[in-house]
């Protein structure tokens, strides 16, 4: 099975700080549904971040999707961003778009036309059950209506990989539960490989999934 | 609403530099045009022993434009009513030959000097008269008006840059976090500025389109014209072609380099 995520002896940290993970090891295939957990600044979102790019590896070598992270240049990351899609805890919607915008933004930066684009926002927004608030803007909504629209977003461009931080965060457990299903319907109808990064794997999931745990610095597979 | 306030602080910061810059064109053109009449009207003037020529006073001094033989016709007409007429042909040989000089533009004391100096120098002068007291006055008074003038610019362009700087930082932040969600989903540069570009040369259109009607409005009223014509000067206060091209240009320079700032201090924060 092809390794969506290779990460050998890597080690990551901010600036000249100590190491926050420390010589790991991991791997994830293709298609799976990986959790990664830990308590509360074990690393699990900078882990994350390196698998997006936002943090260059200290040492070792990490390859997301065929390509190496280390020193990675700005064309290639961007190439390499518009086939992942990541999902905050803080949403990160641009407030001053439409909710139908928000969702366009990957296809936009992916050249699809207005036509095809409008196709498929009007299918996602249907799917994550918010068609009726296409032309509102993120403050208006509830944070488990924005997230949903973040989980819209993320799906809109079909990525090869989800990235979600924490994504449950900060719902209630009715749009908590709405986001698993979301997350476990693009792993298995449309093969999309999904990482998590959560303190807790929550007890609705019915998927069959990889749990890597990250203690002080080392990145352990739970069996 | 908060849009349309975004907007109106870079236009007014704009409008402002374009006012101050145009301004100040009108002022020197005004002050280019005074002194053009300052030096049609102001001469020197050369008394000789013998006759000179017009090229030799201009190979005297870069800065002679024309001399003009002042006549002493009239003079010596009224003086010499009851005198024979060989007597009067003396008289008129044994005078010195008057010449009145002209010069390219309004000269500085030290141009006069210079322009003194060199006639001097021409053997058969032997007075100069350059009037110079009271063109030190005028000119003098008309330095400190272009100091004032350069000074009030200077301190119009720095508070507006000033107002520059403090709307590039607010963009700064109102358009990062935009920026970051952008280039999260892999966007180019080029397409995470392009609203920042479209606000600024936006931004820059208005500005130079009001500058525009603005000075084109004060172009056509009348009593500015007679002001200016009260102290012979003819100018245009603004030239919708050449003056409203530059003011454009400066405005879309002006926007293109605080969006390029922006840009450049961008940094990508998750």
């Amino acid at each position: 099975m092809d390794k969506v995520i290779l990460a050998q002896n890597l080690t990551l940290s901010y600036n000249t700080q100590e190491s926050i993970i420390n010589d790991a090891n991991l791997s994830i295939n293709s298609g799976s549904f990986v959790f990664i957990t830990g308590a509360s600044g074990s690393g699990k979102s900078t882990l994350l971040k390196a698998f997006f790019g936002a943090l260059q590896p200290r040492s070792g070598s990490l390859i997301v999707g065929g390509v190496e992270m280390k020193d990675i240049p700005s064309k290639k990351l961007n190439f390499l961003r518009r086939h992942l899609g990541i999902v905050f805890q803080d949403y990160k919607l641009v407030k001053e778009w439409t909710i139908e915008k928000n969702v366009m933004l990957p296809l936009i930066i992916s050249g699809y036309t207005k036509e095809v684009s409008e196709t498929q926002v009007d299918k996602l927004l249907q799917h994550v059950r918010m068609t009726h608030q296409s032309g509102k803007y993120p403050p208006e909504l509830s944070g488990g209506e924005q997230q949903r629209i973040a989980m819209a977003r993320a799906l809109a461009h079909n990525p090869i990989m989800i990235l979600a931080d924490e994504p449950t965060g900060n719902l209630d457990d009715y749009s908590a539960n709405l986001i698993w299903r979301l997350l476990e319907g693009a792993n298995t109808q449309l093969k999309t490989t999904v990482v998590v990064v959560t303190h807790h794997i929550p007890e609705e999931i019915t998927t069959d999934y990889k749990h890597y745990h990250i203690e002080a610095g080392s990145i352990y597979e739970v069996v | 609403m908060k849009s349309f306030k975004n907007h109106l602080s870079l236009i007014t910061a704009l409008f402002t530099i374009l006012f101050t810059i145009q301004i100040f064109i009108i002022v020197e053109r005004a002050i280019a045009s005074y002194e053009q009449n300052l030096s049609q009207q102001y001469s020197i003037i050369v008394i000789a022993n013998s006759t000179l020529q017009n090229s030799r006073f201009i190979e005297a001094h870069p800065f002679i434009e024309r001399s003009e033989t002042i006549t002493v016709d009239d003079v010596l007409e009224r003086l010499t009513r009851d005198m024979k007429q060989k007597n009067v042909d003396l008289l008129k040989l044994s005078l010195p030959k008057f010449y009145r000089i002209y010069l390219k533009s309004y000269p500085s004391p030290r141009d006069i000097d210079s322009v003194g100096n060199a006639l001097k120098k021409i053997p058969s002068v032997s007075k100069i008269e350059s009037f110079a007291q009271s063109h030190d006055t005028l000119y003098n008074l008309l330095l400190l008006f272009k100091n004032v003038v350069s000074v009030f610019a200077l301190t119009i362009l720095a508070v507006t840059t000033l107002l520059i700087i403090k709307e590039m930082r607010l963009w700064q932040f109102q358009h990062s976090e935009r920026m970051n969600i952008m280039a999260l989903f892999g966007a180019p540069v080029w397409l995470r500025s392009a609203v920042l570009f479209r606000l600024s040369i936006v931004d820059a259109i208005i500005a130079s389109g009001l500058i525009n009607a603005a000075f084109s409005a004060i172009e056509h009223q009348r009593w500015i014209h007679e002001q200016l014509g009260a102290l012979s000067i003819t100018l245009t206060l603004f030239d919708p072609i050449r003056d409203g091209l530059m003011l454009f240009g400066i405005a879309m320079g002006i926007s293109i380099v605080l969006a390029s700032m922006i840009i450049m201090g961008h940094k990508e924060e998750v």
